[in-house]
């Protein structure tokens, strides 16, 4: 069976400083999995900022070219460097939706205009009808319509609908699957879950594959089916996401557990600091995953 | 216990006059509330919902457009009363820092980027503590010390300190002088989980050895459930609902807390979360009546006319809405009895 998506030993390293010091920073290093066509699924990857989760993202859309390894979306390479032709087919099947959907929209233009200019390029629509249909559609999908949207400017819209509205113009080519990083960070509280519960929506009502990018571990716990842990570039344990994380093995996922603020104790004002707090060395081994009997993997020295 | 604040129908507007074309944003509206000595009170609301504006008025830090209108921000530091929206420039320059302390919004960017740590310092406290050299070194030193900072982060520039590290000398930089009260506006957003956890803890051990108050701004409620002693809920520029934070949590008179509290994902709890309908309202046309009621599955004819009174439904539990009495704990909520559990 060919995967959707196959991630094959990816590396990326950047080089940073100038002509004297160069330095190699290895931003993400050797991270392997895949996906499956034919079982829709919403796959979470988890870090702290700089451990790689957005390299990783930007490589798997092709945005970046990766240093070593390979990313392959139904059996071909992607790349950076693709045909134009291939690069839009490639484009109308994984779709990306950003952190900010106030910095993704052009506040000057209205938002229609975007959905509108996706469905004549990835659709090859040319009748005003036509677009207007599927730019309904994909917005029927996230719970808004053209009626609600058509004419708007960003600013007119809240940072919930307006999210949507970014993952409406990501659904109009029908993708298989769906890049999102760190969806709900900029999105108010009251709002939040709506998005959430939508990439849910999309998996069970629409079959799309989500890859979902986000620090968050409840709401990781909350709507994935399986994840990975990154640290410094590095996966440190994969897994079925309940499994991994209602019993995280590797020091680091257990660190990240034990910093999550819970409601649960509200009021007594538990903040403990986490003292014992394993040591996160730079330059620690790489070691190897290795394969537990519930399924995930654990990074071993 | 004393009060240290008392906020008195308090109202800030943004007024602005561009070509004979007035308006005017209500960003408070008509807020009353106290803060107690020794406390951590915690004011929660989404973006744009006035929670900033309100608390530029508590730190006495009013721009223009924003005017005080009306009502009164009176601090009580020991024997001397002050009403910061009405003091003059001196007055409140007597009070800032030595009693009166801020925590910026986005502060990992507040220091200078090419002073070193100890520079700040002394461009910073040198005047209100009335130290100079060696004595102001090791007074900054040791104070550095309580947030775990070691002496060699005087001689740092900003940018070779983490972001934690730097939030931390914000921290220090705002607590040096041992305020009475502490205002501090989202100051562990921009931060790492990992970090988040850390900053906060530093923030509650440092409030309990200098037994000043805090008001902690964030819109983040797991925070509010770990750090505040009572939590305030702002909502387009009014207060909503004020009450101590386990009852907050178990126990929330208000549609707009109830769903808030019940909208938090836990590891371990697969309930499905509601999520609420509409969108934050436009603070320069806000809805009339109760200003959640387009939004709020309560609702009734009256909340769309009559605007609802802030009250006491319980003890030192206030909420502004006309069917309190109504309101019930969403599923996903924490259970009371787990909480007992706890306690």
């Amino acid at each position: 069976m060919t995967a959707l998506l196959e991630v094959d030993h990816v590396s990326k390293q950047f080089n940073v400083g100038g002509p004297f010091g160069q330095k190699r920073l290895p931003a993400v290093d050797d991270v392997s999995f895949s996906i499956g066509v034919n079982c829709p699924e919403i796959f979470t990857v988890i870090g702290e900022s700089g451990s790689g989760k957005t390299t990783l993202a930007r490589m798997i859309l092709g945005l970046e070219h990766p240093s070593a390894g390979e990313v392959r979306f139904r059996g071909a390479p992607v790349s950076s460097r693709l045909s134009r032709a291939a690069r839009l087919a490639f484009m109308a099947s994984v779709q990306p939706v950003f952190q900010n959907p106030f910095e993704a929209f052009n506040p000057l233009k209205q938002v229609d205009r975007y959905l509108a200019s996706t469905a004549r390029r990835f659709l090859k629509l040319s009748a005003a009808t036509d677009v207007d249909r599927a730019m309904d559609e994909a917005l029927q999908k996230v719970g808004l319509s053209l009626a609600e949207v058509k004419g708007r400017y960003p600013h007119e819209m809240s940072g919930g609908q307006l999210q949507r509205a970014a993952i409406a113009r990501a659904l109009i080519p029908n993708p298989a699957l769906l890049i999102t990083d760190e969806p709900v960070s900029m999105v108010d509280a009251s709002l939040r879950m709506s998005i959430v519960n939508l990439l849910q929506s999309l998996r069970d009502d629409f079959g799309v594959s989500v890859i979902y990018i986000t620090h968050d571990l409840a709401t990781a716990y909350y709507v994935s089916d399986r994840l990975i842990i990154m640290q410094r570039g590095r996966v440190v344990e994969m897994g079925p996401a309940r499994t991994v994380l209602a019993a995280p093995e590797h020091p680091y996922s257990q660190l990240l557990k034990a910093s999550v603020l819970s409601a649960e104790d509200a009021g007594a004002g538990r903040l403990d600091p986490i003292t014992d707090r394993p040591p996160i060395p730079p330059g620690v081994p790489a070691g190897v995953l290795v394969e537990r009997p519930d399924g995930r993997m654990v990074r071993m020295a | 216990m004393a009060d240290i604040l008392t906020v008195d129908r308090l109202k800030a507007y943004y007024l602005m006059n561009y070509y004979g074309v007035s308006r005017e944003v209500r960003a408070v509206d008509d807020v009353t509330m106290s803060v107690r000595q020794n406390e951590i009170y915690g004011i929660a609301g989404e973006s744009s919902s006035g929670k900033t504006s309100f608390i530029k008025v508590l730190a006495a830090a009013v721009r223009p457009p924003l005017k005080v209108v009306d009502g009164g921000v009176v601090y009580r530091f020991g024997d001397r009363t002050i009403d910061v929206s009405r003091a003059r420039p001196a007055e409140i320059e007597a009070i800032r820092w030595k009693n009166l302390s801020y925590i910026m919004q986005g502060s990992m960017s507040v220091l200078n980027p090419v002073r070193r740590i100890e520079h700040i310092f002394e461009d910073f406290a040198a005047r209100p503590l009335g130290l100079r050299g060696t004595a102001l070194r090791a007074q900054v030193t040791e104070h550095l010390g309580r947030l775990q900072l070691g002496p060699e982060v005087l001689r740092a520039y900003p940018h070779e300190l983490s972001g934690g590290m730097r939030q931390r000398v914000t921290i220090g930089l705002a607590t040096i002088c041992n305020p009475q009260m502490i205002i501090a506006d989202e100051p562990t957003t921009a931060l790492d989980v990992v970090v988040q956890k850390d900053v906060l803890s530093l923030i509650r051990k440092l409030q309990a050895e200098m037994g000043s108050s805090v008001i902690f701004v964030t819109h983040d409620m797991a925070v509010h459930a770990n750090m505040a002693d009572r939590v305030g809920i702002v909502y387009a520029g009014r207060l909503i609902e004020e009450a101590p934070t386990r009852t907050l949590f178990v126990a929330p008179k208000h549609p707009y807390t109830a769903h808030l509290v019940a909208s938090l994902p836990r590891i371990g709890d697969t309930t499905r979360r509601p999520a609420l309908d509409g969108r934050p309202p436009n603070l320069a046309n806000p809805p009339s009546g109760c200003r959640f009621h387009p939004r709020c599955p309560l609702a009734i004819d009256k909340c769309r006319t009559n605007v609802p009174p802030l009250v006491e439904v319980a003890p030192q539990q206030r909420s502004a809405c006309w069917r309190w009495q109504d309101v019930v704990p969403l599923p996903g909520s924490i259970s009371g009895s787990r909480v007992e559990a706890h306690a």
